[in-house]
């Protein structure tokens, strides 16, 4: 079975953990952490090891029984047997997290460990004693595959008694010498990194391209400002180490100077660079089961049968499963062809989930290819109600349909009209989702393309276009639906004038509308501000995902319920200079993409004079052409009314 | 979108009854909803009324497909059936023939069946009869036409072709820019 080998070595290598450790540590002193805080909590941690190093000890004499050390309760989950499949729909533990601070855990206790031995090491017993926990420990883990009696025997066998105390000192003599390589290594990082001297900005090293001295750098300034007043070198202000700190990532991670800027000042320092290095790791492979067709359970059977490895992807999904490796193709199996599931990541639940569609809806998908949403809200809706699937992009509407037709939903409708026409196309829908098209930062790790061709202007086109999408979505709704009256807005970056600036825009643009919660349990709240921008309260309310945390793509997702159809009028001056501030530009086109439908200037002009703006013709002549410049533009083109 | 005229009708009920036989009637009065076919842009597609009379509102230009495609007609006015609809006539499929894993892969790469991937055959299927190709596990695979009847197939060579190839599931990724 696939779950035997990663058991056996997720105990060896815990086992083996402490010999590996010195080399490692031999190597990679000069990047670890900060010399000053290790002499602080060492002692702690020496007798916390010292704990841990018996714990273990205890833990590995019997055979089989370690189960204080949680790897091992990882290492049967994610195996594959038989019996753990029918626990497999809910009582799943999120072990890759869990698993993963408890190696952390390990590593320490036996770092820990060593320094206790070499501690004691001149008063003989002590460190035999430690000695010998650990040799044990390695022992079991080399032999354990081969014969398992052997242990048994070796404390009663006198010969071998003779060996261990041979190696015994050996093991002492080397530990010794690492532990005082060690010790110089430090002291030397202690004269260097206590005070971390920035790089002057004629300095040659910025033209440096080592990309090891970049990232050593990046370090060193990360840990500056985590600790800015006292690590601080002289009169540098938090600027100049911030301006060098973008530059040196701009680097490092090849993303450009716009971006960069706009994704670090979302996170803190540490979390920030925590976030860039997740975003080139791949993401796990992910399926959802299409349960108008088969369940979650006899699913993962039959494709377990086909040599898949995978798990259920979390507690907060009953119909995800996350695939580790396969040896056929995931996307061409049978059960594939045959609708059983669908490739899709885990992050694009989430929207379908806070949605919750209810039997006998109807509801919209408004950008829906490649319709791994849609399908979820048919399976959701179980083939009654309506699902309308529209996609702006009429190529893409191929595999949309090729989507629904295999997953076998029967009560979709296809079209393909651009998400602004909607609420005049058909209207009245019970809930709405509107997953926008976005610049897709949180899919670094998909589509690296995107750490470079993304200007300023893509960010502010793509944002307009998102709150004319989220009005036309919050229109589609019927206030009046006895189950529903909800939209839901999310988008697959993390950019905050993508998100919480959109939300906040209909909020305002649309006061029949209020926030609800998404009835998602995990996530981080979205931003009430952020920078210099402050918006409406109740946007904690929505959730934002990031890969470095949630182990998916990073996300966002907002939930609307619209109270009421009228869309209630403020006092209009007000309303407007408001929105001036923040947005000018597209509050003059949502205004004239509305003003088109009667089109001619006439009546755009009367329009402007209704609402009370007062601006004199000069100036409207200036935002006419402004809409029409952004009208040619790329990703903005309204298809022109026939019958206007 | 426009509901089938009668000799379009004629031909469709022609090649559908080839698989499900009088079992049509089922697709046309059904217990739960009134259902009706459709015809738009030469596909024939199968939906409950309540979801095509939301559908009227797109427009012809913008309107993909609603509800299930069955499959389309040809230039030359022949109908022919696509494996979208492989859910209806399962459901009412009258032969089937149920092929062994090892046969799974050769016919969803679009080959005819042969006789050694044969498992399972329903008795007294005719000659040219539609049938429904079934995994040993039951799950459509397809629809194809017998080349000989059950009785005949006895006698036959392991190698010999038992279905000749309409339809599969395949042809999802296969034929994702020519189906749709």
């Amino acid at each position: 079975m696939a779950g035997r080998p990663a058991t056996k070595k997720g105990a060896n290598k815990a086992a083996a953990a402490p010999p590996a450790q010195t080399n490692n540590k031999r190597k990679s002193n000069p990047s670890k952490e900060p010399s000053s805080k290790k002499a602080k909590v060492a002692p702690v941690a020496t007798k916390a090891a010292a704990k841990g190093g018996k714990k273990s000890a205890k833990a590995a004499a019997p055979q089989d029984d370690s189960e204080d050390d949680e790897s091992w309760a990882y290492g049967a989950v994610s195996g594959s047997d038989d019996s753990e499949i029918e626990e497999m729909d809910d009582e799943f533990v999120s072990a890759e997290e869990g698993s993963d601070i408890e190696v952390g855990a390990l590593d320490d206790d036996f770092l820990g460990d060593e320094f206790a031995e070499s501690d004691e090491e001149s008063k003989g017993p002590g460190a035999a004693m430690f000695g010998s926990d650990d040799e044990n420990d390695e022992e079991q883990g080399e032999e354990e595959e081969d014969e398992e009696d052997i242990f048994a025997s070796n404390s009663e066998d006198s010969d071998d008694d003779d060996m261990e105390a041979k190696s015994r000192k050996l093991d002492a003599a080397a530990l010794a010498e690492a532990e005082e390589a060690e010790a110089e290594l430090q002291t030397n990082i202690m004269l260097e990194s206590d005070k971390y001297v920035l790089p002057g900005d004629d300095h040659e090293i910025l033209q440096s391209t080592d990309l090891q001295v970049v990232q050593a750098r990046i370090q060193e300034i990360v840990r500056v400002l985590n600790n800015f007043r006292e690590m601080r070198e002289g009169n540098r202000s938090r600027n100049d180490y911030i301006s060098q700190l973008l530059k040196d990532l701009c680097l490092y991670y090849g993303y450009n100077e716009y971006l960069m800027e706009k994704l670090f000042y979302i996170f803190p320092v540490s979390e920030a660079i925590e976030f860039f290095e997740a975003n080139e790791v791949p993401r796990p492979v992910t399926i959802r089961t299409n349960t108008l067709k088969t369940r979650r359970r006899e699913l993962a059977q039959a494709l377990i049968n086909r040599g898949v490895n995978l798990d259920p992807v979390g507690k907060w999904s009953k119909v995800g499963l996350q695939v580790f490796d396969s040896p056929v193709p995931i996307g061409a199996t049978p059960e594939y062809l045959a609708g059983h599931y669908m490739l899709q990541a885990a992050s694009s639940f989430l929207p379908v989930m806070a949605l919750a569609p209810q039997e006998h809806e109807r509801v919209l998908d408004m950008a829906s290819a490649p319709g791994g949403k849609s399908t979820y809200i048919a399976a959701l809706l179980k083939n009654t109600g309506m699902v309308f699937a529209n996609d702006a992009n009429k190529d893409r509407t191929k595999s949309l349909v090729a989507n629904i037709h295999r997953l076998g939903v029967k009560n979709a409708v296809v079209c393909n009209y651009d998400g602004r026409e909607f609420p005049g196309v058909i209207g009245g829908f019970d809930r709405v989702l509107l997953d926008a098209p976005c610049s897709g930062t949180g899919v670094i790790s998909k589509d690296a393309s995107v750490k470079t061709n993304k200007s300023e202007q893509d960010f502010q086109m793509l944002s307009q276009l998102q709150k004319q999408l989220v009005l036309a979505a919050i229109d589609s709704v019927d206030a009046g639906s006895k189950t529903g009256g909800y939209i839901v807005y999310s988008t697959c970056s993390v950019c905050v004038d993508e998100n919480e600036d959109v939300v906040n825009y209909a909020l305002k643009k649309r006061p029949n509308v209020k926030l609800v919660s998404t009835g998602l349990d995990f996530g981080k709240e979205g931003f009430t501000r952020f920078r210099e921008k402050v918006f409406h309260p109740s946007i904690s309310l929505t959730r934002r995902y990031y890969p470095h945390m949630h182990n998916m793509d990073g996300f966002y997702v907002a939930k609307f319920k619209k109270v009421s159809n009228k869309i209630p009028k403020k006092e209009d001056n007000v309303d407007l200079d408001e929105e001036e501030e923040f947005t000018p530009i597209v509050e003059e086109s949502g205004k004239r993409n509305r003003g088109k439908k009667s089109s001619g200037a006439a009546k755009v002009a009367e329009e402007v004079a209704e609402i009370g703006f007062n601006a004199d013709e000069d100036e409207e002549l200036i935002r006419a052409s402004q809409a029409k410049l952004l009208q040619t533009q790329k990703g903005i083109k309204l298809r022109p009314k026939k019958t206007a | 979108m426009r509901p089938l005229t009668e000799l379009e009708t004629k031909t469709f009920f022609e090649k559908l009854a080839k698989y499900i036989g009088r079992n049509i009637t089922h697709l046309i009065d059904r217990g739960d909803e009134t259902y009706c076919f459709r015809l738009h842009r030469d596909r024939v597609y199968y939906v409950s009324e309540s979801v095509m009379r939301k559908a009227t509102s797109v427009g012809r230009d913008q309107l993909i497909s609603l509800g299930i495609c069955f499959g389309k007609f040809t230039k030359t006015g022949k109908f022919r059936m696509h494996v979208t609809c492989l859910d209806y006539i399962a459901q009412y499929a009258k032969h089937k023939v149920w092929i062994k894993p090892n046969g799974e892969m050769p016919f969803l790469y679009g080959n005819h069946v042969v006789k050694a991937h044969i498992g399972r055959v329903t008795e007294d299927t005719p000659e040219h009869q539609g049938v429904i190709v079934y995994s040993m596990t039951d799950v459509p695979l397809g629809f194809g036409v017998t080349a000989r009847s059950t009785s005949d197939t006895r006698k036959m060579e392991p190698t010999a072709i038992v279905v000749f190839h309409q339809a599969d599931i395949g042809e999802y990724l296969r034929q994702e820019d020519t189906l749709f």
